[in-house]
This record gives C-alpha cells, sequence and structure tokens, in this order.
C-alpha cells in the first residue's frame, strides 16, 4: 500500500449501503459552500461556514435584507459583536450598538465579511427581485432602512431565518418605540438606498406592530419589478394577500395623490405598480389591462375587474306567442324555480335566483315557453321595436334570442331573415326557433358581409356584431388573456364591414323602418363607438336615441379620438354598475338609399338627402378645403341630427325619383363636405340647374362656407325635390333650403311656400355666414337651431313634428 | 327549394292525417293566408306564400330553414315526422293521451308510454292510431302510435306499453343536431 493510502478516509462507492452514508457535516457541506475568500473562509466557524451556505441556498430570502447593507459595501470587517454595526452607516453604530447590548449576540468578524459578500453579490443594484414577493406591503417604508440595515447585517450572518426572526424579534422587543424612532430618523436621513423599505422583511414584521398606522405605502423599487421577471422560477410565488392590500393602497394614494404620494415617485410609477398587481390578481393580460385602464377610473376599474369574476344573474324571456309571463311564473314556481321579474324596463324578462331543477330543462323550456337569454341581450331588440309585418333582417342571428324576440314582438307576422356566417351555431338557431313557434323566419348561412347582394331591401336590420368579447368576461375568462392588439383591430375591421352591409340592406324609404341597430358585446371603444362615427362618415345614417332609458352615454371623445356627438344617444352597459353582461347598443336611422362616394377633391357636393337645416358650421376652417373633414363630417352629422322630422319626409317622398338626383350627387361626397353648402347657394340661385350649381359652387364662396352646412342641407334637400318636380328645379331649389328647415312637407305644398320661403333663404345664407364666423368653434350647431330639431325629436311623429320644426324652421333660419 | 311532387304529396298527408285526420285541411287553407309545403334538402318546410318569396332569394346551399319542418323524406321516400310539426300536430289532434306528471321526464327521455303513466286518452281510440301526448297541465310533449285501443288500455297491466314514441319535446335538446 501506498503511503497515501488511508483507509479510514477511503471514500466508498458504489451502490450499497455505505455509499449512501453521510460523510460528516463538513464535507457536506463543502459541497454547497462557495469557493470561499481566503480570508473569510479562515475565520469561519464550522456553525458561520453552515449557516453562510444556507444563506446561499436561501438566497432567496436573504435579499431583502441585504438590500440596504449592499449599497454600502461594508467597511471592512465590523465586528460582528454590533450585529447592527455591520449595516452600513457608521452613524448607526450607535443605535446599533443598542441593539448590540439588547441582544447580546456576537458576531465573528468575518460574517460581516461574508455578509457582505452575500450582500454585495445578491444585490448589486437596489433590487431585489425576490423583495416584492415576500416584502411587507404594509411595510414598505424606507424609513426603517437603516434599522433594516441593521437587522439585515444581523441577517447577513448565516443566520437560518427562524434566527433572523426570533433576533428581530427581540429587537423590537427591547427596543422601546422611542428607539425606532429615532433610528428611523437616523435611517431616513441616511438611507441611500432606494426604497430598502419594501425590501426588508423582517423590518416589516417589527414595523409592523408599530408603524402600521404611520408608515405609507411606499412603492417598491422600479428595479424590483423587473427583478421579479428576471427572477424567474425561482422567485416566490406572489402573495395574493399581499398583492391584494397593495392594490388597495395604490388605489387609496392615487386617489389623493398631492397628499399622499412619496416623494420621488412619480405617478406613472404607481401606475405601473398597480397595473402588475391588477394584472397578477385577476389574471389578466397586460394588454387587455391597459386598455380597461384607460377606459375606467381607478375605483370603477376594481369593481368591474371584480365583476368579472362573478357570474351574472341567470335571465329568461318569455315566449308571448306561447304563454304569459304571470303563467309561466307560475308553473316555474310550483317546480321549485326561485325568480323574480326582471325589472320595469322589460315585460317578458325573469330573473332565476336559485332553481331546484335545471332551468334549461323544464318541460315549460321543451315547451317553448320561455328562451334562456341574458338581460343585455333584451336590449338591442327593445331598441329595434320592430313592428308587426316588416321585414328583418337579423344579420349574425345564432343562437337566435334576439331573433325569437323579434317574432314574438312581431306576433309572427312579416318575415325576419335570420342569417349567421356560422354552420354549427345555426343547428342551434333551426332548434330555438322551432321550439319557441317562430314560424315567420327564414333561416340562411351566409357571410353578412354579402349582404345586400343577395337580398336588401329590409325595414329594419339588426346587427350583433362579433365581437372581442370583453363585455363577457365572466362567461369565458380566456379572453382575459387572449386578446391582444390585433384581435382587437380585426374584430373591428369586420365590424365595419358588416355594418356597411347592414346599412346597405336598410330601405331608406321604407314607409314604417329604415333603422338599424348595430350591438356587441364588448366594451371596448375600438369595437364600439369607432365603428359607429366610422360608419357614420361613411353612409346616409344618422344616430337616434335608442328608447333605452338606462344605461351609460356612448363616448364621444377618448383619448386622442374624437367622435361624432350625436354617439351621446348610444348606450354602453356594464357589468359593475347594470348587473348585466357589457354591452353597447347604437340606433341608426338611415335616410337616403343612395351612398355617398369617398370624397374626392373637387366635388363635395352633398348628397341630396344631407342637405338640411341650415346650420352654422364651425366649419369656417374646415370650408377652406374641399377636403371633407372629420369635424366636418361631425358638424353635418349634427345637422342632420337636427333634422330629422324634415329629413323623415323628403326620404319617402323622393326617394324613388330621388334616386336619380342622388346618382348625380353621388359622385359628391357626403353631406360633410362644406361644399355641399356652396351648392346651396347656387341653387339658391335662379341657377337651377344642380349640375350648375354644383360646378359654380365649387369656385366657391369661402366665406359662405360655414353656412354651408346649412345650405348644403338645403341643397340636398333642393336635390331631393327637384326630380320629382321634375319641372321646376329653381322652384325645388329655393323650395329645399326652406324646406329643409321646415319639414319634409308633402310637396304639394312645398311650391307655394317654397317661393316665398325661398326668397327669404337666399337672405339668409348671408346670416349664416357671419353667425358661422363666430361659432367656428362651436361644435353644436346654433341655438335656435337645436330646439327644432333635437335627437330626441325624431321620436316624435313626422307629422307633429313638421310643422313645429317648419315654424321653427322659419324662425331658425331668419335666426342664423 | 322546390314544391312538393304528387307522390311526396300524398306520402306525407297520409302520414299527417294519421294525427289529424281531415283537419289536414285547416293546414292548408288558413284565413290568414296562403301557406304550402316546401321541399328541401329533403325536408319538408310549411311556410306562408310571403316568407317562401322572400326565401326564393337565397340560393339552394344557403338556405337552412324556412317556417316550420315538418319532417322529412328518407333515402327510402317514406315521411317521418319531425317533433317541430308538434305545434301544427297538437291543436288539430283527433285522439289524445295525458300521462301523468311522474311519467312525463321518462316521455321526454324518449321512452314508451307505460299504463302506469297513462291519465287520459281519449275514447274509442283504435290501436295504432296516431295519438298526440300531452301533459296533465295540457302542454304537448310529442306524439306516437297508440299500441293498445282504449278499451285494451283498461286491461291490461300497468307495465304494459300503451303509446309508442315517436318524438317528444326533449329532442329539442338531445337531438339538436338532427333538426337540420
Amino acid at each position: 500500500m501506498g503511503r497515501k493510502l488511508d483507509p479510514t478516509k477511503k471514500e466508498k462507492r458504489g451502490p450499497g449501503r455505505k455509499a449512501r452514508k453521510q460523510k460528516g457535516a463538513e464535507t457536506e457541506l463543502a459541497r454547497f459552500l462557495p469557493a470561499v475568500s481566503d480570508e473569510n473562509s479562515k475565520r469561519l466557524s464550522s456553525r458561520a461556514r453552515k449557516r453562510a451556505a444556507k444563506r446561499r441556498l436561501g438566497s432567496a430570502e436573504a435579499p431583502k435584507t441585504n438590500k440596504s447593507p449592499e449599497a454600502k459595501p461594508l467597511p471592512g470587517k465590523l465586528p460582528k459583536g454590533i450585529f447592527a454595526g455591520a449595516v452600513q452607516t457608521a452613524g448607526k453604530k450607535g443605535p446599533q450598538s443598542l441593539f448590540n447590548a439588547a441582544q447580546g449576540k456576537k458576531r465573528p468578524a468575518p460574517s460581516s465579511d461574508e455578509d457582505e459578500e452575500e450582500e454585495d453579490s445578491e444585490e448589486d443594484d437596489v433590487n431585489h427581485g425576490d423583495h416584492w414577493g415576500s416584502e411587507d406591503d404594509a411595510d414598505m417604508v424606507d424609513d426603517y432602512g437603516a434599522d433594516s440595515n441593521s437587522e439585515d447585517e444581523e441577517e447577513g450572518e448565516e443566520l437560518l431565518p427562524i434566527e433572523r426572526a426570533a433576533r428581530k424579534q427581540k429587537v423590537r422587543e427591547a427596543a422601546a418605540g422611542v428607539q425606532w424612532s429615532e433610528e428611523e430618523t437616523e435611517d431616513e436621513e441616511e438611507e441611500v438606498t432606494p426604497e430598502s423599505g419594501p425590501l426588508k422583511e423582517e423590518e416589516a414584521d417589527g414595523g409592523l406592530q408599530i408603524n402600521v398606522d404611520e408608515e405609507a405605502f411606499v412603492l417598491p423599487p422600479a428595479g424590483e419589478m423587473e427583478q421579479d421577471i428576471l427572477a424567474g422560477p425561482h422567485a416566490p410565488a406572489p402573495d395574493l394577500q399581499r398583492v391584494h392590500k397593495r392594490i388597495q393602497d395604490i388605489v387609496g394614494i392615487l386617489r389623493d395623490f398631492g397628499a399622499q404620494r412619496e416623494e420621488g415617485r412619480s405617478r406613472s410609477e404607481y401606475l405601473n405598480r398597480l397595473k402588475k398587481d391588477l394584472a397578477t390578481y385577476y389574471s389578466y393580460g397586460d394588454f387587455l389591462l391597459g386598455k380597461l385602464m384607460d377606459l375606467f377610473p381607478l375605483s370603477e376599474l376594481v369593481e368591474f375587474l371584480e365583476a368579472n369574476e362573478v357570474p351574472r344573474p341567470v335571465t329568461l324571456r318569455t315566449n308571448t306567442l306561447k304563454t304569459r309571463r304571470r303563467d309561466l311564473a307560475q308553473a316555474l314556481i310550483n317546480r321549485g324555480v326561485n325568480l323574480d321579474p326582471l325589472g320595469k324596463w322589460s315585460k317578458t324578462g325573469l330573473v332565476v335566483y336559485d332553481s331546484s331543477v335545471p332551468i334549461g330543462a323544464t318541460p315549460e323550456y321543451l315547451a317553448g315557453h320561455y328562451m334562456l337569454q341574458g338581460a343585455s341581450s333584451m336590449l338591442p331588440v327593445m331598441a329595434l321595436a320592430p313592428q308587426e309585418h316588416e321585414r328583418i333582417l337579423d344579420m349574425c342571428c345564432a343562437p337566435g334570442g334576439k331573433t325569437s324576440y323579434m317574432a314574438q314582438l312581431m306576433k309572427n307576422t312579416g318575415v325576419i331573415l335570420a342569417n349567421d356566417a356560422s354552420a354549427e351555431r345555426l343547428k342551434s338557431v333551426v332548434g330555438n326557433l322551432h321550439r319557441l313557434g317562430v314560424t315567420n323566419t327564414v333561416i340562411s348561412h351566409y357571410d353578412g358581409r354579402q349582404f345586400p347582394k343577395v337580398v336588401g331591401g329590409f325595414d329594419r336590420v339588426l346587427l350583433d356584431a362579433p365581437c372581442s368579447g370583453t363585455g363577457v368576461i365572466s362567461k369565458d375568462p380566456a379572453v382575459k388573456t387572449n386578446k391582444d392588439e390585433k384581435d382587437i383591430l380585426r374584430c373591428a375591421h369586420l365590424q365595419k364591414e358588416l355594418l356597411l352591409s347592414a346599412i346597405d340592406s336598410v330601405n331608406a324609404t321604407s314607409k314604417t323602418g329604415g333603422y338599424l341597430v348595430y350591438c356587441t358585446c364588448s366594451i371596448m371603444v375600438e369595437e364600439n363607438e369607432w365603428v359607429v362615427d366610422y360608419a357614420l362618415k361613411k353612409r346616409n345614417v344618422r344616430l337616434v336615441p335608442t328608447g333605452l332609458d338606462f344605461g351609460q352615454e356612448g363616448f364621444t371623445r377618448f383619448r386622442e379620438r374624437r367622435f361624432h356627438p350625436s354617439l351621446r344617444s348610444a348606450r354602453r352597459f356594464y357589468p359593475h354598475t347594470h348587473n348585466m353582461d357589457g354591452f353597447f347598443v347604437a340606433k341608426f336611422k338611415k335616410f337616403s338609399n343612395s351612398i355617398p362616394q369617398s370624397q374626392t377633391g373637387n366635388s363635395e357636393t352633398a348628397t341630396p338627402t344631407n342637405v338640411d337645416l341650415p346650420q352654422v358650421i364651425p366649419k369656417s376652417e374646415n370650408s377652406s378645403q374641399p377636403a371633407k373633414k372629420a369635424k366636418g363630417a361631425a358638424k353635418t352629422k349634427q345637422q342632420l341630427q337636427k333634422q330629422q322630422r324634415p329629413k323623415k319626409a323628403s326620404f319617402q317622398k323622393p326617394n324613388g325619383t330621388s334616386k336619380g338626383a342622388d346618382s348625380e350627387l353621388s359622385t359628391v361626397p357626403s353631406v360633410r363636405k362644406t361644399q355641399a353648402s356652396s351648392r346651396f347657394q347656387d341653387s339658391s340661385q335662379p341657377a337651377g340647374k344642380a349640375e350648375g350649381i354644383r360646378e359654380s359652387k365649387v369656385t366657391g364662396k369661402l366665406k359662405q362656407r360655414s353656412p354651408k352646412l346649412q345650405s348644403s342641407t338645403k341643397v340636398a334637400f333642393l336635390k331631393q325635390n327637384a326630380p320629382p318636380k321634375g319641372t321646376d328645379t329653381e322652384t325645388p331649389a329655393v323650395l329645399s333650403p326652406s324646406k329643409t328647415q321646415a319639414t319634409l312637407k308633402p310637396k304639394d305644398h312645398h311650391h307655394p311656400l317654397g317661393r316665398a320661403k325661398g326668397v327669404e333663404k337666399q337672405q339668409l345664407p348671408e346670416q349664416p355666414f357671419k353667425k358661422a364666423d363666430f361659432q367656428k368653434q362651436n361644435d353644436t350647431p346654433k341655438g335656435p337651431q337645436p330646439p327644432t330639431v333635437s335627437p330626441i325629436s325624431s321620436s316624435r311623429p313626422p307629422p307633429a313634428k313638421r310643422k313645429k320644426s317648419q315654424s321653427r324652421g322659419n324662425g331658425q333660419l331668419l335666426l342664423s | 327549394m322546390r314544391p312538393l311532387t304528387e307522390e311526396e304529396t300524398r306520402v306525407m298527408f297520409e302520414k299527417i292525417a294519421k294525427y289529424i285526420g281531415e283537419n289536414l285541411q285547416l293546414l292548408v287553407d288558413r284565413p290568414d293566408g296562403t301557406y304550402c309545403f316546401r321541399l328541401h334538402n329533403d325536408r319538408v318546410y310549411y311556410v306562408s306564400e310571403k316568407i317562401m318569396k322572400l326565401a326564393a332569394n337565397i340560393s339552394g346551399d344557403k338556405l337552412v330553414s324556412l317556417g316550420t319542418c315538418f319532417g322529412k323524406f328518407t333515402k327510402t321516400h317514406k315521411f317521418r315526422l319531425h317533433v317541430t310539426a308538434l305545434d301544427y300536430l297538437a291543436p288539430y289532434a283527433k285522439y289524445k293521451v295525458w300521462v301523468k306528471p311522474g311519467a312525463e321526464q321518462s316521455f321526454l327521455y324518449g321512452n314508451h308510454v307505460l299504463k302506469s303513466g297513462l291519465g287520459r286518452i281519449t275514447e274509442n281510440t283504435s290501436q295504432y292510431q296516431g295519438v298526440v301526448v300531452y301533459s296533465m297541465a295540457d302542454i304537448p310533449l310529442g306524439f306516437g302510435v297508440a299500441a293498445k285501443s282504449t278499451q285494451d288500455c283498461r286491461k291490461v297491466d300497468p307495465m304494459a306499453i300503451v303509446v309508442f314514441h315517436q318524438a317528444d319535446v326533449g329532442e329539442y335538446v338531445r337531438h339538436e343536431e338532427t333538426l337540420t
């Protein structure tokens, strides 16, 4: 045997029992201990080394303690006896020594080095990725940084976590509040490391008892957030309680930001932190949460998120084709269902609180006495208000709840064309409609965008567009994470196409209809107001009140976008305010079957139907260019809205013939064109010919731009009248201006009135100009005008309106 | 979509007449408009003329359903009535059967009606007569064929079948796919 061979030290190898025996703590730990720095290693006792090993292993917890120390590398090795002293600042020595005394703990000097190393290694930056997870949200205060440092120092030693906690406990007990406060102040002054407060859990523990009320919420350092990511799989799972508390804290601070903010932290940092916390707590993706934060103020945001965690109550709709609500309620109660009427806004709705039988399988359900339907899904049909013997199109009908509601309102008369693009979902439509006893329906399987081509000319159209589903998160939580920018834009694009097709499928000259309801189960502005605004610009439609007297109004502006003011008549519903699924409903009235061409540079003639009340439009700026401006469009729309009454009559009458005229004007961009007004002016002159007018107009009187809208409406009206009249183009021209304001009088009356008014009208344009100047910047039309035409007025029966508006119109003309 | 041929019309009317007899005439001559039967994809649809005109604009492969589907013709040109026709059979039914509340569920699951579940039955129902099945609250549940005449029903033991199940409203939930 060689001299080097020592049997006692021979390592056992192999699969046997002896190989598995532990060799002794020293050797075992040697595997874990890092290559130890020379000086340190010499000085460490075995226990110290173990602790160092443990600390390294459990560095996740350690970091926080190290935070403060790290910033200031320990100056040399402080004698361990001063555990506090190990902390960065010498100034702390004093208080620290107190601690020392209290604790009586001696630490080997080297340990401080180790601490230092650990601390330094663990974080050179202030960020402790793990911190935020483990730190106490309540005690993120940096105030106690020094103390924490000192405490950290202690922990910097290779203490087991439990030992650290014990030590802290002792410290706290020993240290009177005074001590704490002293240290706090010192710490604050001396505190160099940013937000070490939140770092130290131990501090938090101790501080919590004393300072929980006083300390303000301290935002974790920015770096922490990144660290969370960097920490990766080894980061401790965020404590949801803590996150929740932090959410509440931040919301509270942001509510009173001036007073409660922490110095040096900007609002955006708080918001970012809040966003991350909300995303964590409620499991949202970043994109969607960002969108929601833009949409709601903070307090509402939290309510909204909470509401999405809870399902909405089950509601059902009585099928009045087969039964009555009261009978149905009785029958269901007899079966053991606990229910109530839905609300005074619904005559057929019932809400189910609980049920001992499956509510979707009772014999009454199978017999078709009711349909399970969300409360918000009843709203668009109520808004559309289909009448008997009408032709209705439901473009995206699956699963058939709205279709059947429409059929029951129509009492199985008329015809409904129920269309959907998805074949599987159509099966449920067939099933539901048959079950409910609906007989006036034809079910088809087209892509909605093909619509006017296949068949058009409907009295009313309902478009429940496919959407991102952000209003029904409680039904489908997957929406929280799987929606991003592309999805929303794709949905919006599809919705715009569908809406244009739907508008083209409506017959504006329908005697009883001409309405379209657009609805989505989404709360995103990109899918709602933006799409509606797009349609308003592209087609001859205007928004009218939905008839729903509750719900939040649609937005007329949102971040950098500005929408037409009539969007206020659209309605939004939220889960947290109305306890129904998030929804958006907008009702359009189509006033002309012509399709405005996209704006070309020169021809800015408004389509005939666009002409209406001359309104001073703040378009003066727009007027300078033929190009349609969004604002102009908006203004035009306003005008159009104002003239709901007059338009109606005009549509009905001249529509057949006006098509011809329309075709002329089809080249004209939509009403918004300021030039329309110019046309009007031309027409008001005895020139007569529409084309002539148009051309002359182009040369244009710039100054008359502002009244253009007004005149444009008039011109449009003119054009409408012209074809029917056939003979006297001038007269209609004259008439139309007056008429537009006045109302749509039957043509017969127009003549005599028209002439007189025409004369007046020609003078009037001047006035509008002036006013236009004043009101350049007004978004709202002139004062006098609104009274005649308000969106609400559209709901009143036309004839009555006409008289009123006529007189008012005249008055307005004069005024304007 | 096309009108029915003579043969098809005959077969279908025979089937329907089993349940509603001569009331069939009321289906065709209705006071509130002209209704007709149309065949599309082997299924027979009962629809008013006005609606049919609109449906005529829709191309055949995109048309899914119109009005009410009464049933379908099988590959061997037999006509099979579906539960969707129940709304038209029930008011005109000549022979009716009422089932007890306990047996409702069983019938709705597609089982035959046993004597123990039989509540009432129209007098002078002959055997193999088409009947419409109601619940005790007069809600139509489906239709079937009488397995026993009324007199026999009185005599037979409680576990004997008295009505063969043919269609019930539970199929709206159980067989949604076969409806179209």
